[in-house]
């Protein structure tokens, strides 16, 4: 597909290897503003390698990322986070040992030259009352949805045009799961461009307007998120057809 | 009574000067997991400079400022031309490359300068006593406590009120998440190398007001000092560090007070036995936390 500038996202030839390993081998994909997009595959299908890649913790191989026009391959993570793309890691990684408030005050610290990093603060805690409750807390205390709550609010503070979500529901309790899906779709209403790295493919399937699955490095698979879900042809891609 | 007030007093300055030193050392390590070789050339750097600058005539208060701005810029320096390559290198081979940097500097001083000591006079007014309640406390004594407590406050702030302290704290723990945050990677690692070397200039002028010379090896014996702070307080650490230096200065001081005098040979011995033992009950360090034990 060429790019146009109706993609916010365009992914094209990515290719990562860690030593001689293949992690990614070719695989691309598009996100268009206000949309959904999940990224789904098996444990080791390079999910996370595709995400970190696209941020440029990673280095690529090969491959193009191209946001909302501009080309971005291989630039720094914080220069791609300045040029409005963010990642909530995988496990979340919200800093531990310092304060809900502090953890929020670095995830704006794009945002302080601009001076709007108060009003989208503002904003969060309105949206992540939990948050303005925990203010002082460290955010090591905090229970595994919280933290979750924490790390997606924290990506949210440098105003970005697209957020990489990688497991949003890892490791918590169906019901905490469901309170964050809704947080995620609320974020889209609210003109959040998102894409969705998941385990739980009904649930990604359920929020998402389209899905990409990934098998041994590669896109086996695409399409709108209804037909996906309608065709059980993700489940067989999961398998690996290669 | 009074001598124990005395020595405390004691322990505080000398603390003090550790404190400062394994602060620097610690804040280089949280961030880049480097234990810096070269950490005690800053402090006979910031010897040199005031030596330098007090024989070109420039009066002792501008000579300290010459001295620690020129630890600071040297340790900016060090990182950008000598850490920066090998940053995402592993472990030995930052630390070889530290040592390679402390050994060029010695040879430097040595075959440059000189190999013997040169002498940095101190002004005869701090050499005396100002009586405090009743107590003769040594000038050079107040004036490292209340340097070493100011800085400790200022820094303190800065790592708790501004972005890039935070930041800071926040590399400490999580290196790659805090440049997912939009912070530059570079200017997190020049800032801790930046105020690694500001610490080490006042820790060496302290040193220097008690010794009155410098020489290539001037750094050594304190900054070995400021590793054993550095690990008896919890390795990683910032508040450990300082609570380390303290605590072995603490031992240092008393032991030499109150040991026998038979036993003063032994008072260096004494001395790391104790700590041995503390982290023996400690292995995480006097304020580390248990999970960064391995």
């Amino acid at each position: 597909m060429s790019s146009g500038p109706e993609h916010l996202l365009d992914v094209a030839g990515l290719e990562v290897r860690y030593g001689a390993i293949e992690a990614i081998r070719g695989a691309g994909l598009e996100v268009c503003k206000g949309e959904i997009v999940t990224l789904l595959g098996a444990n080791g299908a390079g999910k996370s390698s595709f995400l970190n890649a696209v941020m440029g913790l990673v280095p690529l191989a090969a491959g193009r990322v191209v946001l909302d026009g501009e080309d971005i391959t291989g630039e720094a993570p914080e220069t791609v986070v300045r040029r409005g793309m963010t990642l909530c890691p995988e496990g979340r990684r919200v800093f531990a040992n310092l304060t809900v408030r502090e953890n929020l005050a670095i995830g704006g610290a794009t945002r302080r030259r601009t001076g709007d990093a108060a009003t989208i603060l503002a904003d969060m805690l309105d949206r992540f009352p939990v948050l303005a409750e925990r203010h002082d807390q460290m955010a090591g205390t905090l229970s595994g949805g919280e933290q979750q709550m924490l790390a997606i609010a924290r990506a949210m503070m440098s105003a970005p045009r697209i957020v990489l979500l990688d497991e949003p529901s890892l490791g918590l309790a169906p019901q905490v799961v469901d309170t964050i899906f809704e947080m995620i779709v609320a974020l889209q209403h609210h003109g959040a461009t998102i894409l969705l790295v998941e385990q739980n493919v009904d649930l990604a399937l359920d929020v998402a307007d389209r899905g990409y699955v990934l098998a041994s490095g590669r896109v086996a698979l695409s399409g709108p998120a209804s037909e996906l879900q309608a065709s059980g042809e993700v489940e067989r891609a999961y398998m690996g057809r290669d | 009574m009074d001598i124990l007030i005395q020595q405390f007093v004691n322990a505080l300055s000398l603390g003090g000067t550790y404190a400062l030193l394994a602060l620097g050392l610690a804040m280089v390590f949280s961030v880049l997991g480097l234990i810096n070789f070269a950490h005690g050339d800053l402090m006979t750097l910031t010897g040199y400079a005031m030596f330098f600058a007090i024989g070109a005539g420039l009066g002792l208060p501008l000579a300290i400022v010459l001295g620690i701005a020129c630890a600071t810029l040297a340790a900016v320096a060090m990182e950008r031309v000598a850490f920066r390559p090998v940053r995402d290198a592993n472990t030995a081979t930052m630390l070889l490359t530290s040592l390679a940097v402390s050994t060029i500097l010695h040879m430097l001083f040595q075959n440059l300068i000189s190999a013997r000591p040169r002498a940095i006079p101190v002004p005869s007014w701090m050499i005396g006593a100002v009586d405090v309640g009743g107590l003769a406390i040594g000038v050079i004594q107040l004036m490292s406590i209340t340097a070493t407590a100011l800085l400790l406050i200022a820094l303190s702030v800065f790592l708790r009120r501004s972005i890039l302290g935070i930041a800071m704290r926040a590399a400490a723990l999580d290196f790659p998440v805090t440049r997912l945050m939009g912070i530059n990677a570079n200017a997190v690692v020049a800032t801790a190398f930046g105020l690694s070397g500001l610490l080490a200039g006042v820790a060496g002028v302290l040193w220097l007001a008690q010794r009155g010379s410098v020489d290539p090896l001037m750094g050594f014996l304190p900054v070995l000092k400021a590793f054993i702070a550095v690990v008896l307080g919890g390795l990683g650490s910032l508040a450990g560090a300082v609570v380390g230096g303290f605590a072995l200065a603490f031992i240092e001081v008393f032991l030499r007070a109150f040991l026998p005098d038979g036993w003063l040979p032994f008072r260096e011995s004494i001395t790391l036995t104790l700590v041995i033992v503390l982290l023996l009950v400690r292995p995480e360090g006097l304020i580390g936390r248990r999970e960064n034990v391995r």
